[in-house]
Protein backbone atom coordinates (compact mmCIF):
# COMPACT_ATOMS: atom_id res chain seq x y z
CA UNK A 1 0.00 0.00 0.00
CA UNK A 2 1.68 3.13 -1.17
CA UNK A 3 1.70 6.34 1.58
CA UNK A 4 -1.26 8.19 0.01
CA UNK A 5 -3.42 5.18 -0.04
CA UNK A 6 -2.47 4.57 3.75
CA UNK A 7 -3.09 8.08 4.51
CA UNK A 8 -6.80 8.26 3.22
CA UNK A 9 -7.42 4.98 4.99
CA UNK A 10 -6.03 6.50 8.68
CA UNK A 11 -8.23 9.83 7.77
CA UNK A 12 -11.09 7.61 7.20
CA UNK A 13 -10.56 5.51 10.24
CA UNK A 14 -10.17 8.73 12.69
CA UNK A 15 -13.66 10.35 11.40
CA UNK A 16 -15.12 7.48 11.96
CA UNK A 17 -14.50 7.32 15.42
CA UNK A 18 -15.35 11.11 15.62
CA UNK A 19 -18.68 10.02 13.70
CA UNK A 20 -19.34 7.71 16.90
CA UNK A 21 -18.63 10.00 19.09
CA UNK A 22 -20.90 12.83 17.42
CA UNK A 23 -23.70 10.57 17.61
CA UNK A 24 -23.31 9.57 21.05
CA UNK A 25 -23.42 13.10 21.90
CA UNK A 26 -26.52 13.54 20.08
CA UNK A 27 -28.65 10.85 21.31
CA UNK A 28 -27.46 11.98 24.61
CA UNK A 29 -28.70 15.50 23.84
CA UNK A 30 -31.78 14.07 22.72
CA UNK A 31 -32.25 11.74 25.64
CA UNK A 32 -32.02 14.81 28.24
CA UNK A 33 -33.83 17.31 26.38
CA UNK A 34 -36.95 15.84 27.25
CA UNK A 35 -36.33 15.70 30.74
CA UNK A 36 -35.06 19.60 30.50
CA UNK A 37 -38.16 20.34 28.63
CA UNK A 38 -40.43 18.43 31.33
CA UNK A 39 -38.42 20.35 34.06
CA UNK A 40 -39.63 23.58 32.65
CA UNK A 41 -43.01 22.41 32.55
CA UNK A 42 -42.89 21.54 36.13
CA UNK A 43 -41.74 24.54 37.34
CA UNK A 44 -44.05 26.92 35.46
CA UNK A 45 -46.74 26.27 37.89
CA UNK A 46 -44.83 27.73 40.26
CA UNK A 47 -43.79 31.18 38.45
CA UNK A 48 -47.33 31.44 37.68
CA UNK A 49 -48.32 31.27 40.69
CA UNK A 50 -45.83 33.85 41.77
CA UNK A 51 -46.57 36.16 39.19
CA UNK A 52 -50.10 36.29 39.62
CA UNK A 53 -49.87 36.71 43.51
CA UNK A 54 -47.81 39.61 42.69
CA UNK A 55 -49.53 41.13 39.96
CA UNK A 56 -52.29 41.15 42.80
CA UNK A 57 -50.29 42.56 45.42
CA UNK A 58 -49.33 45.85 42.68
CA UNK A 59 -53.26 46.51 42.21
CA UNK A 60 -54.85 45.40 45.18
CA UNK A 61 -52.33 47.61 47.41
CA UNK A 62 -50.36 51.23 46.77
CA UNK A 63 -47.20 49.99 48.27
CA UNK A 64 -44.26 51.60 46.64
CA UNK A 65 -41.24 48.42 47.12
CA UNK A 66 -38.09 49.69 46.79
CA UNK A 67 -37.76 46.72 44.06
CA UNK A 68 -40.59 47.66 41.86
CA UNK A 69 -39.65 51.33 41.79
CA UNK A 70 -36.74 52.98 39.54
CA UNK A 71 -33.42 54.03 41.48
CA UNK A 72 -31.77 56.54 40.24
CA UNK A 73 -28.55 57.04 42.72
CA UNK A 74 -25.97 55.14 40.71
CA UNK A 75 -26.21 54.48 36.81
CA UNK A 76 -24.06 50.62 37.28
CA UNK A 77 -26.16 48.43 35.52
CA UNK A 78 -26.11 44.59 36.15
CA UNK A 79 -26.33 42.07 33.17
CA UNK A 80 -26.28 38.21 33.69
CA UNK A 81 -25.28 36.00 30.58
CA UNK A 82 -26.40 32.73 30.41
CA UNK A 83 -24.23 30.20 28.27
CA UNK A 84 -23.28 26.95 28.38
CA UNK A 85 -20.50 24.97 30.04
CA UNK A 86 -19.07 23.21 27.12
CA UNK A 87 -19.23 23.77 23.31
CA UNK A 88 -19.96 21.37 20.82
CA UNK A 89 -23.70 23.40 20.52
CA UNK A 90 -22.78 25.09 17.71
CA UNK A 91 -23.01 29.17 17.92
CA UNK A 92 -25.47 28.78 20.75
CA UNK A 93 -23.12 30.34 23.16
CA UNK A 94 -21.71 32.77 20.98
CA UNK A 95 -25.47 34.33 20.21
CA UNK A 96 -26.02 34.96 23.85
CA UNK A 97 -22.43 36.63 24.07
CA UNK A 98 -23.49 38.57 20.80
CA UNK A 99 -26.43 39.65 22.28
CA UNK A 100 -24.87 40.59 26.00
CA UNK A 101 -22.59 42.68 24.06
CA UNK A 102 -24.75 44.36 22.02
CA UNK A 103 -26.87 45.20 25.30
CA UNK A 104 -23.67 46.33 26.92
CA UNK A 105 -23.38 48.80 23.83
CA UNK A 106 -27.03 50.33 24.37
CA UNK A 107 -26.90 50.78 27.91
CA UNK A 108 -23.43 52.26 27.77
CA UNK A 109 -24.72 54.66 25.14
CA UNK A 110 -27.35 55.99 27.42
CA UNK A 111 -24.78 56.32 29.99
CA UNK A 112 -24.42 53.42 32.34
CA UNK A 113 -21.67 51.55 33.13
CA UNK A 114 -22.39 47.87 32.79
CA UNK A 115 -21.51 45.56 35.67
CA UNK A 116 -21.27 41.82 34.69
CA UNK A 117 -22.60 38.50 35.69
CA UNK A 118 -21.32 35.68 33.92
CA UNK A 119 -23.43 31.55 34.02
CA UNK A 120 -21.70 28.46 32.32
CA UNK A 121 -18.10 28.30 31.17
CA UNK A 122 -18.37 29.35 27.63
CA UNK A 123 -19.04 33.08 29.03
CA UNK A 124 -16.67 33.12 31.72
CA UNK A 125 -13.82 32.55 29.44
CA UNK A 126 -15.17 34.88 26.85
CA UNK A 127 -14.74 37.48 29.34
CA UNK A 128 -11.61 36.21 30.99
CA UNK A 129 -9.85 36.17 27.77
CA UNK A 130 -10.76 39.75 27.13
CA UNK A 131 -9.54 40.91 30.89
CA UNK A 132 -13.21 41.93 31.53
CA UNK A 133 -13.79 42.41 34.87
CA UNK A 134 -16.98 39.60 35.87
CA UNK A 135 -18.25 40.34 39.25
CA UNK A 136 -19.48 37.07 40.30
CA UNK A 137 -19.82 33.64 37.82
CA UNK A 138 -20.84 30.33 38.07
CA UNK A 139 -20.14 26.86 36.48
CA UNK A 140 -20.74 23.48 36.45
CA UNK A 141 -24.95 22.26 35.67
CA UNK A 142 -25.69 24.37 32.86
CA UNK A 143 -27.40 21.45 31.17
CA UNK A 144 -29.87 20.26 34.12
CA UNK A 145 -29.85 23.42 36.56
CA UNK A 146 -30.59 22.79 40.12
CA UNK A 147 -32.88 25.47 42.08
CA UNK A 148 -29.90 25.88 44.74
CA UNK A 149 -28.21 27.64 42.01
CA UNK A 150 -30.69 30.10 40.92
CA UNK A 151 -31.09 31.02 44.93
CA UNK A 152 -27.45 31.60 44.57
CA UNK A 153 -27.58 33.90 41.52
CA UNK A 154 -30.71 35.25 42.72
CA UNK A 155 -29.67 36.46 45.96
CA UNK A 156 -26.45 37.48 44.53
CA UNK A 157 -27.95 39.77 42.49
CA UNK A 158 -30.62 40.62 44.68
CA UNK A 159 -27.86 41.84 47.03
CA UNK A 160 -26.31 43.81 44.67
CA UNK A 161 -29.50 45.72 43.56
CA UNK A 162 -30.13 46.56 47.11
CA UNK A 163 -26.98 47.57 48.44
CA UNK A 164 -25.78 50.83 49.00
CA UNK A 165 -23.87 53.02 45.40
CA UNK A 166 -21.02 53.37 46.77
CA UNK A 167 -20.87 49.54 48.00
CA UNK A 168 -21.25 48.40 44.55
CA UNK A 169 -24.82 48.85 43.95
CA UNK A 170 -26.70 48.58 41.19
CA UNK A 171 -29.79 50.35 39.52
CA UNK A 172 -30.78 47.89 37.09
CA UNK A 173 -30.73 43.84 36.34
CA UNK A 174 -30.69 42.67 32.97
CA UNK A 175 -30.81 38.77 31.68
CA UNK A 176 -29.99 37.43 28.71
CA UNK A 177 -30.04 33.91 28.23
CA UNK A 178 -31.71 31.67 25.11
CA UNK A 179 -35.44 31.15 25.02
CA UNK A 180 -36.50 27.74 24.85
CA UNK A 181 -39.76 28.68 21.87
CA UNK A 182 -39.33 25.10 20.29
CA UNK A 183 -37.37 22.36 19.28
CA UNK A 184 -36.65 23.91 16.25
CA UNK A 185 -36.69 27.10 17.02
CA UNK A 186 -34.40 29.00 20.32
CA UNK A 187 -33.57 32.70 20.67
CA UNK A 188 -30.92 35.22 22.63
CA UNK A 189 -33.80 37.01 24.87
CA UNK A 190 -32.89 39.84 27.00
CA UNK A 191 -35.31 40.43 30.11
CA UNK A 192 -35.14 43.45 32.71
CA UNK A 193 -35.44 41.71 35.66
CA UNK A 194 -35.29 44.37 38.23
CA UNK A 195 -36.78 46.78 38.94
CA UNK A 196 -40.09 45.12 38.15
CA UNK A 197 -41.63 45.57 35.67
CA UNK A 198 -45.70 44.67 36.66
CA UNK A 199 -47.05 43.97 33.40
CA UNK A 200 -46.94 40.43 32.77
CA UNK A 201 -49.75 38.09 33.71
CA UNK A 202 -51.98 40.79 34.17
CA UNK A 203 -55.97 39.51 34.56
CA UNK A 204 -58.20 41.71 36.11
CA UNK A 205 -57.97 45.37 35.28
CA UNK A 206 -61.81 44.96 34.73
CA UNK A 207 -64.59 46.95 35.38
CA UNK A 208 -66.66 45.08 38.23
CA UNK A 209 -65.41 46.14 42.18
CA UNK A 210 -62.26 44.23 42.22
CA UNK A 211 -62.00 42.20 45.87
CA UNK A 212 -60.56 43.90 48.43
CA UNK A 213 -57.31 41.41 49.60
CA UNK A 214 -56.98 40.71 53.32
CA UNK A 215 -52.67 40.75 53.55
CA UNK A 216 -51.28 38.94 56.11
CA UNK A 217 -49.17 40.22 57.75
CA UNK A 218 -49.39 43.47 56.07
CA UNK A 219 -48.68 44.37 52.33
CA UNK A 220 -45.14 45.25 52.70
CA UNK A 221 -44.17 41.90 54.18
CA UNK A 222 -45.87 40.01 51.95
CA UNK A 223 -44.24 41.63 48.90
CA UNK A 224 -40.90 41.89 51.09
CA UNK A 225 -41.07 37.87 50.88
CA UNK A 226 -42.62 37.46 47.15
CA UNK A 227 -40.24 39.68 45.05
CA UNK A 228 -36.96 37.27 46.12
CA UNK A 229 -39.41 34.34 45.40
CA UNK A 230 -40.09 35.40 42.06
CA UNK A 231 -36.75 36.74 41.22
CA UNK A 232 -35.25 33.47 42.51
CA UNK A 233 -38.10 31.57 39.92
CA UNK A 234 -37.26 33.98 37.13
CA UNK A 235 -33.59 33.05 37.31
CA UNK A 236 -34.57 29.32 37.63
CA UNK A 237 -37.04 29.70 34.42
CA UNK A 238 -34.21 31.27 32.91
CA UNK A 239 -31.74 28.60 33.59
CA UNK A 240 -34.09 25.91 32.63
CA UNK A 241 -35.03 27.90 29.24
CA UNK A 242 -31.62 27.78 28.54
CA UNK A 243 -30.39 24.30 29.35
CA UNK A 244 -33.20 23.15 27.33
CA UNK A 245 -32.04 25.56 24.06
CA UNK A 246 -28.33 24.55 25.28
CA UNK A 247 -29.49 20.81 24.55
CA UNK A 248 -31.53 21.24 21.38
CA UNK A 249 -28.60 23.15 19.72
CA UNK A 250 -26.21 20.57 21.06
CA UNK A 251 -28.63 17.84 19.68
CA UNK A 252 -28.67 19.70 16.18
CA UNK A 253 -24.78 20.51 15.97
CA UNK A 254 -23.97 16.98 16.92
CA UNK A 255 -26.24 16.20 13.92
CA UNK A 256 -24.79 18.20 11.22
CA UNK A 257 -21.08 17.24 12.71
CA UNK A 258 -22.47 13.43 12.01
CA UNK A 259 -23.68 14.03 8.31
CA UNK A 260 -20.63 16.13 7.65
CA UNK A 261 -18.22 13.06 9.15
CA UNK A 262 -20.11 10.75 6.59
CA UNK A 263 -19.63 13.07 3.53
CA UNK A 264 -15.70 13.23 5.13
CA UNK A 265 -15.54 9.55 4.79
CA UNK A 266 -17.25 9.22 1.47
CA UNK A 267 -15.22 11.35 -0.22
CA UNK A 268 -11.89 10.00 1.33
CA UNK A 269 -12.89 6.75 0.07
CA UNK A 270 -13.45 8.07 -3.02
CA UNK A 271 -10.12 9.32 -2.85
CA UNK A 272 -8.68 5.91 -1.49
CA UNK A 273 -10.67 3.58 -4.24
CA UNK A 274 -8.86 6.16 -7.17
CA UNK A 275 -5.50 6.08 -5.52
CA UNK A 276 -5.35 2.46 -5.40
CA UNK A 277 -6.67 1.96 -8.58
CA UNK A 278 -3.72 4.34 -9.65
CA UNK A 279 -1.37 2.16 -7.71
CA UNK A 280 -2.72 -0.75 -9.88
CA UNK A 281 -2.15 1.04 -13.21
CA UNK A 282 1.22 2.45 -12.43
CA UNK A 283 1.98 -1.21 -11.10
CA UNK A 284 0.76 -2.67 -14.47
CA UNK A 285 2.57 -0.08 -16.53
CA UNK A 286 5.75 -0.92 -14.83
CA UNK A 287 5.41 -4.84 -14.99
CA UNK A 288 4.47 -4.42 -18.68
CA UNK A 289 7.13 -1.84 -19.88
CA UNK A 290 9.23 -4.09 -17.55
CA UNK A 291 8.31 -7.36 -20.03
CA UNK A 292 8.58 -5.35 -22.93
CA UNK A 293 12.43 -4.29 -22.08
CA UNK A 294 13.34 -7.32 -21.27
CA UNK A 295 11.58 -8.96 -24.41
CA UNK A 296 13.42 -6.28 -26.64
CA UNK A 297 16.74 -7.00 -24.98
CA UNK A 298 16.36 -11.02 -25.50
CA UNK B 1 -74.13 21.27 49.36
CA UNK B 2 -70.55 20.78 49.45
CA UNK B 3 -69.02 23.93 48.45
CA UNK B 4 -65.29 23.30 47.43
CA UNK B 5 -62.52 25.19 46.47
CA UNK B 6 -59.49 24.39 44.26
CA UNK B 7 -56.29 24.03 45.77
CA UNK B 8 -52.64 24.12 43.65
CA UNK B 9 -49.72 23.26 46.23
CA UNK B 10 -46.77 23.95 44.26
CA UNK B 11 -42.78 23.88 44.36
CA UNK B 12 -40.55 25.44 42.26
CA UNK B 13 -39.48 21.87 40.23
CA UNK B 14 -43.25 20.48 40.82
CA UNK B 15 -46.55 20.52 41.63
CA UNK B 16 -47.61 18.89 45.18
CA UNK B 17 -51.19 19.05 45.65
CA UNK B 18 -53.73 19.98 43.17
CA UNK B 19 -57.30 19.14 43.24
CA UNK B 20 -60.39 20.19 44.81
CA UNK B 21 -60.63 20.69 48.56
CA UNK B 22 -63.27 21.08 51.07
CA UNK B 23 -61.15 23.13 53.29
CA UNK B 24 -56.97 23.98 53.61
CA UNK B 25 -55.62 25.16 56.60
CA UNK B 26 -52.05 26.49 56.61
CA UNK B 27 -49.49 27.74 58.97
CA UNK B 28 -49.04 31.79 58.56
CA UNK B 29 -46.47 33.97 60.35
CA UNK B 30 -48.87 35.27 62.61
CA UNK B 31 -50.45 32.35 63.42
CA UNK B 32 -52.60 29.82 61.39
CA UNK B 33 -55.05 30.19 59.06
CA UNK B 34 -58.38 27.67 57.64
CA UNK B 35 -59.84 28.64 54.30
CA UNK B 36 -62.92 27.39 53.32
CA UNK B 37 -65.05 27.51 50.21
CA UNK B 38 -66.31 31.88 49.92
CA UNK B 39 -63.54 33.07 52.08
CA UNK B 40 -62.67 36.82 51.17
CA UNK B 41 -59.22 36.92 48.92
CA UNK B 42 -56.01 37.05 51.37
CA UNK B 43 -52.15 37.13 50.37
CA UNK B 44 -50.29 35.77 53.43
CA UNK B 45 -46.78 34.58 54.19
CA UNK B 46 -46.02 30.83 55.55
CA UNK B 47 -43.83 29.75 57.58
CA UNK B 48 -42.11 26.43 58.45
CA UNK B 49 -45.07 23.93 59.69
CA UNK B 50 -47.96 21.29 58.17
CA UNK B 51 -50.42 22.28 55.59
CA UNK B 52 -53.24 20.16 55.69
CA UNK B 53 -55.76 19.83 52.87
CA UNK B 54 -59.10 17.98 52.75
CA UNK B 55 -59.93 16.72 49.83
CA UNK B 56 -63.76 16.77 48.58
CA UNK B 57 -64.10 12.86 49.19
CA UNK B 58 -62.59 13.45 52.94
CA UNK B 59 -59.10 12.47 52.75
CA UNK B 60 -57.06 14.09 54.38
CA UNK B 61 -53.42 15.43 53.24
CA UNK B 62 -50.92 16.83 55.07
CA UNK B 63 -47.68 18.65 53.83
CA UNK B 64 -45.17 19.51 55.70
CA UNK B 65 -43.21 23.02 54.51
CA UNK B 66 -40.41 24.73 55.14
CA UNK B 67 -42.00 28.59 54.34
CA UNK B 68 -43.66 30.16 51.39
CA UNK B 69 -46.63 31.96 50.77
CA UNK B 70 -50.76 31.52 50.01
CA UNK B 71 -53.20 33.23 47.79
CA UNK B 72 -56.69 32.84 48.16
CA UNK B 73 -58.71 34.42 45.23
CA UNK B 74 -62.21 33.31 43.79
CA UNK B 75 -62.08 29.88 45.70
CA UNK B 76 -59.15 29.00 44.73
CA UNK B 77 -56.18 28.43 47.01
CA UNK B 78 -52.24 28.45 45.51
CA UNK B 79 -50.01 27.96 47.82
CA UNK B 80 -46.34 28.46 46.84
CA UNK B 81 -43.67 26.46 48.87
CA UNK B 82 -40.11 26.79 49.35
CA UNK B 83 -37.49 24.05 47.97
CA UNK B 84 -37.75 21.39 50.80
CA UNK B 85 -41.12 21.12 50.81
CA UNK B 86 -43.42 18.36 50.44
CA UNK B 87 -40.42 15.83 51.11
CA UNK B 88 -41.97 13.64 53.66
CA UNK B 89 -45.35 13.66 52.39
CA UNK B 90 -43.92 11.69 49.56
CA UNK B 91 -45.89 9.32 48.99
Amino acid sequence: MSGKQREYRGRIRSTQSLKKIFRAMELIAASRIGKARQRLGESAPYTRAIQRAISSVAYHSHTDHPLTSDRDDTNRVAVLVITADRGMAGAYSANVIREAERLRERLEANGKEVVQYASGRRAVSYYRFRNRELAAEWDDGSDSPKFERAIEIADTLYDAFSAAPEDGGVSEIHVVYTRFNSMVNQEPWVIRMLPIEIVEGVSEPSAEVTPLYDFEPSAEEVLDSLLPRYIRARIFTCLLQAAASELANRQRAMNTAVTNAEDIIRQYTRLANSARQAEITQEISEIVSGADALAAGS
Amino acid sequence: MAATISVFIVAPDQTLWSGTARSVSAPTVEGSIGLLAQHEPVLSVLRAGTVAVVADDGARTELPITGGFLSFDEDTVTIVTDPGSGVAAAE
